[in-house]
Parts: C-alpha cells; sequence; structure tokens
C-alpha cells in the first residue's frame, strides 16, 4: 500500500504530517504551520467532499484534496 | 506635519490590523479605491504627540514576505526596497496571540529584513479563553523588539504603542542577529548580491535572489543579473525556502514555549467549528446559503425601493422648484434636465449599494464569506473559476466596478483574469430600471400557480440568464486560456466573530463614497454631453423643424404641441442624426432610430437608458410617474412600418436581452484596463459581450416576431 496522506484521512481522524511530496506547494503548507511532525485532525469536507477543513495548531485551513494529497502521513 | 514619516501595520489576515488602523485614524483616512475587504492599500494620519504627526498605512494581511497574489506582493515590494515611498520607518506588526507560532514567522522574517519593529500583541482575550497566558516581557526579551499588549476592538494600550513607536524612532532598536541566519553554504552567494547591489543585510540579500522575478523595483538587466548569480552557484530556491520556514518555526517553537503558558485541554471541538459542521454540511450548507443570497437579493429590490422613491422624488421636487424659480433658457436647462437628471440618476442607486455592501461587509466580518468559498469552490472550479470568485460574483448584481476590484484576493492569474471578465455579466443595478420599465411593458402583471408574480419571474429568468452566461463565459475561456500555473487554495477559515460595526459602517460609507464619486463623474459627464447632443442640431435644422411643427399643428392643443415639437427637435439634433446614422445595423434587432439614440447615449453608462427615452418620448420631467408615463408612451408608440404598436414583445425582449449581455459601462472597462494593467483584456470584454447581446437580441427577435 502506498502511503497515505491527509486527503485519506476520515472525519475526527487525527494523523502526524511526515513529509511532503511536492515541494513547490510544500512551501505554502509550510507557512501555513504545516509541519512535519506537526499533528492534524480532519476537521470537516465540503459538500462533494472537497475541499477539505483541516486543523492544524490549534486553526482551521481550508484546502483541496489535490493539495491534501501532497501531505504524506505517518501511520 | 512631519510628511516623511511613514508608520506600516503588518500582520497576518484577521489579526486585528485594520481593527487597530482604524483605532490610530479614526475618520482621518483615505483609500483610493472601492472596498473589497483590505486588499487595498488604506492609508491614514495618526498624530503619536503634540509634535510628531505620521502617515499610518495599512498593508494587506499576509503569511509570509513570499507573496501568494497580487495584494500580497505589495508588501514584498515596499519591505525589500527602503527607497519605496511607503517604506516605513517603523513597522507595527499585529500578531494575534491566540496563534503565536504562525503569526510569529511573518514578524521574524520583517524583522530579519532590517526594519525598526514593534510587535502588538493583538488577542490576549481570545488566547486567555483558549488557556494561554502570554509572558509579554519574556517576549520582548527573546525577540529583541518593544512588545506592546493591545486589545485592537477596544483600543486598549494604543498610548503603550505611541510610546513604543516614539521610542523606536529616536532610538532604533534591532534584534541583535537574524533569526534565521542564511548559513554558511550560501555564504558567497549572499556575499557576492550584497556587493553588486550595495546591501547591508544577509537576509534582505537572500530576497533579492529569491524573489527577483517578482520585485517591481529592479529593472530587466538586474532580474537577469541575479538569475546568472543562482546559476553561478547552483542555488536550489525552493529547497532552501522549506529550510527557511522548518528553521523559523523551530526557533520561534523554542521562543514560545519560554513566553506562553499553555492549559489548553487538547481536542475539545470549539463552538465555531461545530458550526462548521451545519454551515458546511452537503444540505444544509447549500440551503444556508441559498437563503442568505435570497437575503441580499430581497435586500436589494424590496427593502432599497422606498428609499430610492424618496430620492427619486426628491430630485424630481428640486427640479421643479429650480425651473420655476429660473429664469427660462439654455442654462436652466443644463442645469436641470443635464446636470441634475443626470445626478439623480447616479444617487437612485446608492440604497441598493448600501444595503449590499452592508450584507456582504457582515458576510465578511463575521467569518461565513470563507465558508461560501470552500462549498463553492468544487462548482466553480468545473468553470475556470475558484471558490475566492463567489464574492466578485456576487458584488457583481450591486456593481461591477468594486466586484473588479475585490478579484485581487484570487491569487491565480488565470481564475482572477477569468473572473474579471465574466463579472460584469451579471445583473447589476444599473440595469434593474431597464428591466423593469420594458417587464412592466409586456408582461403582464398576474399571478400564476397562486404565489408568483409573472413580472417577478420574468425579472428573476433575467438575472438567471446573466449568471448562467457568465458561467459559461468562463468555461469557454477557461477553455481557451491555457496555463501551466497551478491554482491553489489552501486557505485559513477564520473562527466566527461578532461583526464590528464600525467596519461595518466604514465599508458602506466607502463602497458609496466610491460609487458617487468614481462612477459619478462619468455618468455625469454623459449626461451632460447628451443634453447637449439632444438640444443643438447640424446648421439651422432645429429652427426649422420648429417651424414646421408650428406651422402644421397650429390648431392644436399646448400640450400635443409641446411634446411634437420636443421630438421634432429631438430627430433634427446631433443625436437624432447619430440615430439614423446606426439605424440599418439594428433594424434586424427590431430597433428604429430612437432606440439607437438610446442604444448610443447608454453605451457609456446603460443607467441613461430610461433617461433617454423619457428625452426621447418627450415626456419632459416626469417626477413621481416618471416610471409610469415613459411606460405609457412607449405603449402608445407605433411602428411607422407595421401600423401595429412599436414594443412589441419580441421587440421588449430583445432589447431586455440585449442589456443582459452588453458590456455598456465605461467605468467596468477603466476597471478592467487598471486591474488587468493592459488594454487588452477590456477589448476583449467589450468585443466578446457585444458580440453576445447582438446575436442574442437578434435570435430572440427574429424568434419572437
Amino acid at each position: 500500500m502506498s502511503k497515505r496522506s491527509v486527503a485519506d484521512l476520515k472525519i475526527g481522524e487525527r494523523a502526524t504530517i511526515q513529509s511532503f511530496n511536492d515541494a513547490v506547494m510544500s512551501l505554502k503548507l509550510l507557512e501555513m504551520g504545516c509541519l512535519p511532525g506537526a499533528e492534524v485532525c480532519l476537521h470537516c469536507k465540503a459538500p462533494l467532499g472537497d475541499p477539505i477543513c483541516l486543523n492544524v495548531s490549534g486553526y482551521c485551513l481550508s484546502m483541496r484534496r489535490s493539495e491534501a494529497a501532497t501531505i504524506l502521513i505517518e501511520n | 506635519m512631519d510628511a516623511s514619516l511613514t508608520i506600516a501595520l503588518i500582520g497576518n489576515p484577521n489579526a486585528g490590523k485594520s481593527s487597530l488602523f482604524n483605532q490610530l485614524t479614526g475618520l482621518r483616512q483615505k483609500t483610493g479605491n472601492f472596498p473589497g475587504v483590505t486588499v487595498d492599500k488604506k492609508s491614514g494620519t495618526w498624530p503619536i504627540d503634540t509634535q510628531t504627526t505620521a502617515a499610518v498605512v495599512d498593508l494587506p494581511g499576509v503569511y509570509s514576505i513570499y507573496p501568494k497574489s497580487l495584494d500580497e506582493q505589495l508588501v514584498t515590494d515596499i519591505l525589500a526596497n527602503p527607497a519605496h515611498p511607503d517604506y516605513p520607518d517603523v513597522a507595527v506588526v499585529v500578531v494575534d496571540a491566540s496563534n503565536l507560532h504562525r503569526n510569529l514567522l511573518l514578524f521574524t522574517q520583517v524583522a530579519d529584513l532590517g526594519v525598526p519593529t514593534v510587535l502588538a500583541l493583538n488577542m490576549l482575550d481570545v488566547a486567555k479563553s483558549q488557556g494561554k497566558d502570554v509572558n509579554s516581557v519574556r517576549l520582548a526579551m527573546r525577540l529583541g523588539v518593544p512588545v506592546v499588549r493591545i486589545n485592537a476592538r477596544t483600543g486598549e494600550g494604543i498610548d503603550q504603542i505611541k510610546k513604543a513607536v516614539l521610542g523606536q524612532l529616536e532610538n532604533t532598536t534591532l534584534p541583535g542577529k537574524l533569526f534565521f541566519d542564511p548559513g554558511d553554504e550560501v555564504a558567497d552567494l549572499i556575499a557576492d548580491t550584497r556587493t553588486q547591489y550595495a546591501l547591508q543585510n544577509n537576509y534582505l540579500a537572500l530576497q533579492y535572489i529569491i524573489q527577483h522575478d517578482g520585485f517591481s523595483f529592479l529593472n530587466r538587466v538586474q532580474q537577469l543579473a541575479l538569475d546568472a548569480i543562482i546559476d553561478r552557484y547552483e542555488f536550489n530556491e525552493t529547497a532552501f525556502q522549506a529550510n527557511e520556514t522548518i528553521t523559523r518555526y523551530k526557533r520561534i517553537a523554542t521562543v514560545v514555549a519560554e513566553s506562553v503558558t499553555d492549559h489548553r485541554p487538547i481536542g475539545e471541538p470549539t463552538w465555531s467549528q461545530k458550526l462548521d459542521r451545519v454551515l458546511l454540511h452537503p444540505v444544509w450548507g447549500y440551503a444556508i446559503f441559498a437563503f442568505i443570497l435570497l437575503l441580499i437579493f430581497q435586500a436589494i429590490f424590496a427593502w432599497a425601493q422606498p428609499f430610492m422613491d424618496a430620492i427619486d422624488s426628491g430630485v424630481a421636487w428640486l427640479n421643479g422648484q429650480l425651473k420655476e424659480s429660473l429664469p427660462a433658457g439654455p442654462l436652466t436647462d443644463l442645469l436641470t434636465d443635464g446636470i441634475l437628471a443626470g445626478i439623480g440618476g447616479i444617487l437612485v442607486f446608492i440604497p441598493q449599494i448600501a444595503f449590499l455592501f452592508l450584507l456582504i461587509a457582515l458576510l465578511e466580518e463575521s467569518g461565513y464569506m470563507s465558508r461560501v468559498m470552500v462549498i463553492m469552490d468544487r462548482i466553480m472550479r468545473k468553470f475556470g473559476l475558484n471558490g475566492r470568485s463567489v464574492v466578485p460574483l456576487i458584488s457583481g448584481v450591486a456593481c461591477a466596478v468594486p466586484a473588479i476590484m475585490a478579484t485581487r484576493s484570487i491569487g491565480t492569474r488565470r481564475d482572477r483574469l477569468i473572473t474579471i471578465l465574466v463579472t460584469p455579466l451579471m445583473s447589476c443595478s444599473a440595469r434593474l430600471p431597464i428591466y423593469t420599465i420594458l417587464i412592466a411593458l409586456v408582461v403582464p402583471n398576474q399571478r400564476v400557480l397562486g404565489v408568483f408574480n409573472l413580472q417577478g419571474l420574468a425579472l428573476m429568468f433575467l438575472y438567471l440568464m446573466g449568471l448562467v452566461s457568465a458561467l459559461l463565459a468562463a468555461y469557454v475561456l477557461k477553455l481557451m486560456l491555457r496555463t501551466k500555473e497551478r491554482g491553489f487554495f489552501i486557505m485559513e477559515l477564520p473562527t466566527f466573530k461578532l461583526p464590528r460595526w464600525n467596519h461595518v459602517g466604514l465599508s458602506v460609507w466607502e463602497s458609496v463614497r466610491a460609487f458617487v464619486w468614481e462612477a459619478g463623474r462619468v455618468i455625469l459627464a454623459i449626461s451632460i454631453v447628451l443634453w447637449v447632443l439632444a438640444s443643438y442640431g447640424p446648421g439651422n435644422a432645429m429652427q426649422e423643424a420648429e417651424t414646421r411643427v408650428k406651422r402644421e399643428l397650429a390648431n392644436a392643443p399646448a400640450d400635443e404641441l409641446q411634446n411634437k415639437l420636443a421630438s421634432e427637435r429631438l430627430e433634427a439634433s446631433y443625436a437624432g442624426h447619430f440615430g439614423h446614422l446606426i439605424e440599418p445595423a439594428i433594424r434586424p434587432l427590431g430597433y428604429d432610430w430612437k432606440i439607437g439614440i438610446a442604444l448610443l447615449s447608454s453605451f457609456a453608462a446603460r443607467e441613461v437608458f430610461v433617461g433617454t427615452m423619457a428625452t426621447i418620448y418627450s415626456i419632459g420631467d416626469g417626477g413621481d410617474e416618471a416610471g409610469v408615463t415613459v411606460r405609457e408612451r412607449l405603449r402608445q408608440e407605433r411602428n411607422l412600418l407595421t401600423g401595429g404598436p412599436m414594443y412589441t414583445p419580441a421587440l421588449a425582449w430583445s432589447l431586455l436581452v440585449f442589456y443582459v449581455f452588453a458590456m455598456m459601462c465605461m467605468s467596468t472597462l477603466a476597471a478592467t484596463q487598471r486591474e488587468t494593467k493592459s488594454w487588452t483584456w477590456p477589448a476583449v470584454q467589450l468585443a466578446y459581450m457585444m458580440v453576445l447581446a447582438y446575436l442574442a437580441a437578434f435570435v430572440t427577435y427574429q424568434c419572437m416576431a
């Protein structure tokens, strides 16, 4: 099984960020506080499952599924 | 006033920057533009003490000095260029204390650029309610800059900001060393850049290297020279920048750990998050959004009506008074029928614009607008737009000019361009009077299925036609404008807050003021030109027409004579000649030369249409009953070719459809030109909408006739 990403999380599920598979996208995610080692929690999904809302270090980020798929998680 | 002093406010979005700006400057502020939340550069004066007054600039909210969109670019452009007119003497970095890690990222970058800073700790009450205590003294010691505790909503701590800013002005304290020192492996690269560009600071030199393509103050040669440096040292910008952010967060984590005590219970969903579960719900989310849209429409069309009627009759009354008290003559005519009628045409839109921006400001302030972007993103993306396009499209229902300005927050260039190009298809409030008059003319005022008014349904149909065509046009543009650029939708969802009423009030005031001033000038100018064109003709054609009518209708009642005179004079005027000139081109749409005049005059601003119709059909000043009289007069108008009524349903619908699509607004084209910085896109916009309007009106008329 390939590595899981934030896009695979279910609502309410927690995970720890491990790495990114897209360098350019990672710059923006890092600035917004998605750091390797940080814990995230999938807070809710928009209708149709895209974009998703993610809780990261005390605030809520929304991003598209394709963007979430670049955040790889530990499991 | 010491004009050379500049204080910049910098901070993350929603950190309370705008609140602080309002506290410091009060009503001594100005924006050149319409509101689009805080994307415009706002400035104001701030009397710090009796001797010192500074200009305060409220910079757009950013998360870092690496820009993601046009308005974010401005921040970096200023901070990296000490020669910039807005380069701050002191930067006040406003920080949300409940979210210190991410807010300090920006702060450390600004401080590393060598800008003298004061850190304003805001939202300490929110942090407290989350169980976090911030020790500001320890924070100041660790960061090496003055730290001030404030509450931007209530104005607490303003005196301390004054002291800190004055202190920084007299005796600048900079942090001893950079928070992020680029390190040894790029030392040569930085040394090279520093000597070439005479820079004092390692981090600034690094920004020259990473961001040179975006820096507007560098010329092409300088940018190419920096490219060469990058190639020589084989510098990997992306990897470096990622490393920078991670390193900064590590350092910030130790600073925060030392100065914040956190008793927060982990994993408790806040009430804001519980609310999100409803607002983003597959069913309830859309239902609530639809309900709010309905409310906005209700406000614009129903609640604004009494105010509009009041303004209308007020202007008509004033017009009548002036006509009676001033001596008759061309000057009085110009003042009343030209200028005052023009001003009235502008003022009458104020209630609608005020209501729309009141509601939009409330939605923005409360944090709901971000949720709308989230639920609409997936749908909008199918059409080449994105979630952030929703605000411009909704604003377009009032006026396309502020709507186009609100596109600045869309980071993706292509999405932004498409949004700008299609926004004018949304039926703006200037089309409403045209819709109302023509619908009243050909659609019976009766109910269907017991509840729906047929005229209301027709109106809704026109608005839907505008929306659907905007989406389809966006889809076509998406297929035509290929891009390699990637769209981003990483966005913070702010927590729900109670609106700050002074912000809402300011936003409404700004939008109304800007509409009256920006759009008003154009409309007023056109009204005057139109009046001249309709009042004068080539040679003595006007006098000839007058004597002829007087001879023919010598025995007719005075009223009829006056009406006939006015309309014959119009036909002989310059405007009448224009109308005849374009008649062959508009004949296939069912229009005659009189409608031709109205089309031409409304070319620059479509709201002029109804006024021109009134002039053409020689109604004069109708005051309150103007709408009714125009309608009655149109109903009586005969088609010279068929002998039947001129305004058949086919003609009326052809006109309606024409106005749904036609790009008849100079102010919008000017806004497109400003925002795209090119003449190509306004030209494209004008061309595609006009072709669309002509074809659609042609099909409508030919099918219905």
